[in-house]
């Protein structure tokens, strides 16, 4: 079993199934990518795994712990951290506040502490920067730590997402759509990125993404939904021999970069 | 063209809306410039002047002759408008339904001359204005900065004279200045010539040389530099303990109801500025706080006969637990219904002190009375000149802790949460819990100014409780900058402060007020002091290895 599986995950909006009995293992150290036509239950999928959505029936596992129930920060404080389609930053802080806030569950200053000004709150105050700052270098924005988050370049927001994300120290990243709005280089700047990632921190990744380009350069299991349900699960070169999956994407007559899988 | 008419038709109303409702013949009491220009008459031409510079300012980028033209227009009809109303006015009885339409408004509209050179004395002189705005628009930045500085200032003296007044008169040299200054009813001519060149003049030097002061003052060792920053400092805190004494018993008084909004404002700064959660009841904890000082140090109830620094901790406490429980039913509220959920807790609030129900033990409609007053080592804080020290205590205390909060891991999480609640739970944030402790640190400070507040009233009263205080507050708040500290402090002197000098135009309070709040959010919807963006990336280790530990200052 993996470091994140689901089994028989459903999740209903009135009579609509946006995810319907979904058995994904996701194995540890890899690059998991989902993919499928608009409104396939992508996001869905992950909202469930944050703790955003409750699942009405199923079981989600990560590293043995169940998470159904639990709230979106008691799942981060277990290693669950995430990006958003359309980026969801803290728009009138720094960014150096936006990964600060990151930070936050790892840092344990009380009320009191903080008012009398403790040593060992100053302490933890000086080190919760200083990892800011090295988070920042590692993204590339270092400098930019003090503009604030709304003022940055859509590029670095991406990126400053991606930081926040990784400052509450994940061992699963979720990122929605990561390169999405980006020109051709940055999205092979975002996929080494990615890549880098897994090596160098050995950060799980489970992604959403629609760039065909990315997800067969980096992933090494894609798993599709089309309704909410799974139709296909392999490596990148199976999924695109997939009947079903050429008929999910082609049979509604999309055109375009969702071609591409065909051909 | 027609941008200059609409514009100038707008001024018009506004001038007419001005003269009707009275302010301009309740303005004219007081002049800035002795028998120059009274506060009415300045009324208007400020009118008068922005609505030309706003109309010269549509022909930007069509050349100046057209440019000065749209200024004229438009200040040739606003005072036209007025003109009219003088005419009509003399014409036909107004008064009927305007009672401030009176002969009196009409000649100061007309300068005291017979009505036809007086109307055309009046036009001519809107359309000048207009036409000045109009050069003013095309006046180079640093001279527009320079005149709006300088003019700002002489009405800014005219209408704090009755605080400026005392102050110079109580001290020898400073009296001199005094005289020359002032004279019972406005500047004189030469203080006001006088002020305009020197604040002109140090402007001027400020914008050529200030910047590299600054920067001098920066690459000063970091010794020097500390003693220079500790002696501003210490310079504060004296003019800041000496006040009461220098201003006497009215100004003292000022300044403490002015300390209590300071007071209020900074916890309700924690809940609505920082946490993001728009709190209209916060009343209920300034009143909480007062009538737990009340019923714990009352003799007239005969409970409890406690001192004020015995019952102060109750108070807080009492607050920060109301605080929670306000809290708990409203956890999943957000915007406009956390709003309407604590405005009626805080009239839940005072119709319970004001029932008969409970007039055993809080007094209903009369109230407590006999509060004792605070005292430390035999120095009782009796009137406005004592309490003071107490208030400005209060707002030490209470600024410090916000200061180390706002910086803290706290503060980001209720910044964070203000900014997008899902995405700072998904950052690890413990909603429960952060919003309890912003609501109950509001609660806290609201209480310590209530306690302050029975202390200081030696009584306490519902009706002191009402709906209005929460709504001052958030103003407070708003004019002054959001999640600002100095914004609060800025916001609670332009908007109680200032009202209070001005007690003789007391009906036009609430008119300003609207006007004010309108003003702001169209032309500065970020408050007077913003709250400044928080340098951290570069600054933050400098800061903290000078103040802090100066070991680490000399290896670095």
């Amino acid at each position: 079993m993996g470091l994140l599986s689901t089994k028989k995950v459903t999740k209903r909006f009135g009579g609509l199934v946006a995810v319907g009995d979904l058995d994904i293992d996701i194995r540890e150290k890899s690059i998991h990518s989902v993919i499928g036509p608009n409104g396939a239950g992508k996001t869905t999928f992950f909202n469930c795994v944050t703790g955003f959505y409750k699942p009405e029936e199923g079981e989600i596992l990560f590293n043995d712990h169940s998470l159904v129930g639990l709230l979106p920060d008691q799942i981060v404080r277990l290693g669950i951290s995430r990006t958003y389609q359309n980026i969801r930053l803290f728009p009138n802080l720094t960014a150096m506040e936006n990964i600060l806030v990151g930070l936050h569950g790892h840092l344990h200053a009380g009320f009191f502490g903080i008012v009398i000004g403790t040593p060992a709150t100053r302490k933890e105050e000086k080190e919760a920067a200083e990892e800011a700052r090295r988070l920042l270098k590692f993204v590339n924005l270092a400098g930019k730590g003090d503009f604030l988050a709304k003022n940055l370049p859509y590029g670095d927001q991406r990126r400053l997402e991606v930081a926040r994300a990784l400052a509450s120290r994940p061992k699963l990243l979720l990122l929605d759509e990561p390169t999405a709005g980006m020109n051709p280089r940055e999205t092979q700047d975002m996929m080494d990125f990615i890549q880098h990632l897994r090596d160098e921190l050995g950060i799980t990744i489970l992604l959403i993404e629609h760039q065909m380009r990315v997800v067969m350069g980096i992933s090494e299991t894609v798993t599709v939904l089309d309704y909410g349900e799974k139709i296909a699960e392999g490596t990148p070169a199976e999924i695109q021999r997939n009947p079903k999956v050429i008929e999910a994407y082609l049979g509604r007559g999309s055109t375009g970069e969702e071609s591409r899988v065909v051909s | 063209m027609k941008q200059a008419i609409k514009i100038g038709l707008i001024g018009g109303v506004i001038e007419i809306l001005l003269s009707l409702i009275g302010m301009v013949e309740a303005f004219s009491q007081r002049d800035i410039i002795a028998n120059i220009i009274s506060m009415g008459h300045a009324l208007l031409l400020i009118v008068a002047l922005f609505m030309g510079y706003l109309s010269a300012k549509r022909a930007a980028g069509t050349g100046s002759p057209k440019v000065l033209a749209n200024g004229f227009i438009s200040g040739l009809l606003l005072a036209g408008m007025l003109g009219l109303l003088v005419m009509i006015g003399s014409l036909i009885n107004l008064r009927k339904v305007f009672i401030n339409a009176s002969p009196l408004l009409y000649s100061l509209l007309t300068f005291g001359l017979e009505k036809g050179t007086g109307v055309l004395l009046l036009i001519v002189i809107g359309a000048m204005s207009g036409f000045v705005a109009g050069i003013f628009y095309l006046a180079p930045g640093l001279l527009r900065r320079v005149l709006l500085i300088s003019l700002a200032s002489i009405v800014g003296a005219g209408v704090l004279q009755d605080l400026l007044r005392p102050t110079f008169a109580l001290w020898g040299p400073l009296a001199v200045i005094n005289e020359w200054l002032f004279t019972a009813n406005g500047l004189t001519i030469q203080g006001a010539i006088g002020l305009f060149i020197l604040i002109a003049a140090f402007f001027l030097f400020w914008s050529r040389k200030g910047s590299a002061i600054q920067t001098g003052f920066r690459q000063l060792p970091p010794a020097p530099q500390r003693i220079l920053k500790m002696s501003g400092i210490l310079i504060l805190v004296f003019i800041l303990l000496i006040l009461p004494q220098v201003l006497g018993l009215f100004l003292s008084e000022v300044f403490t109801i002015v300390g209590l909004y300071v007071l209020l404002g900074l916890g309700l700064n924690i809940v609505v500025g920082y946490a993001g959660l728009l709190d209209l009841g916060y009343v209920a904890f300034f009143a909480i706080g007062s009538y737990t000082t009340a019923v714990l140090t009352s003799p007239e109830l005969g409970f409890f006969s406690l001192s004020f620094w015995q019952a102060l901790p109750f108070a807080v406490v009492f607050g920060i637990i109301s605080g929670v429980l306000l809290g708990i039913p409203v956890l999943k509220m957000r915007g406009d219904y956390l709003a309407i959920a604590t405005l009626g807790f805080g009239e839940i609030i005072r119709i319970l002190v004001l029932s008969d129900f409970l007039r055993p033990w809080l007094g209903g409609a009369q109230g407590v009375g006999k509060i004792p007053k605070a005292s430390i080592a035999g120095f009782e804080f009796a009137g406005p000149q004592q309490i003071y020290y107490l208030i400005l205590a209060g707002c030490l205390l209470v600024i410090f802790v916000s200061l180390r909060l706002r910086d803290s891991r706290l503060g980001r999480a209720w910044m964070a949460m203000r900014e997008d609640e899902d995405v700072a739970q998904a950052m690890g944030i413990n909603l429960v819990a952060t919003k309890l402790l912003a609501f109950a640190t509001g609660a806290g400070f609201s209480a310590i100014s209530g306690a302050i507040f029975a202390s200081k009233l030696s009584s306490v009263y519902p009706h002191s409780f009402n709906v209005m205080i929460s709504i001052n507050i958030v103003c407070v708040i708003i004019v002054g900058g959001m999640g600002s500290i100095p914004g609060v402090i800025v916001g609670a002197a332009a908007l109680v402060g200032l009202p209070e000098l001005l007690r003789e135009f007391a009906e036009y309070r609430l008119f300003v007020y609207g006007a004010a709040l309108v003003a702001m959010m169209l032309l500065r919807p970020e408050g007077l002091w913003p709250e400044a963006v928080h340098r951290r990336e570069f600054h933050e280790e400098g800061k903290e290895a000078e103040s802090e530990s100066p070991p680490e200052s000399k290896s670095s």
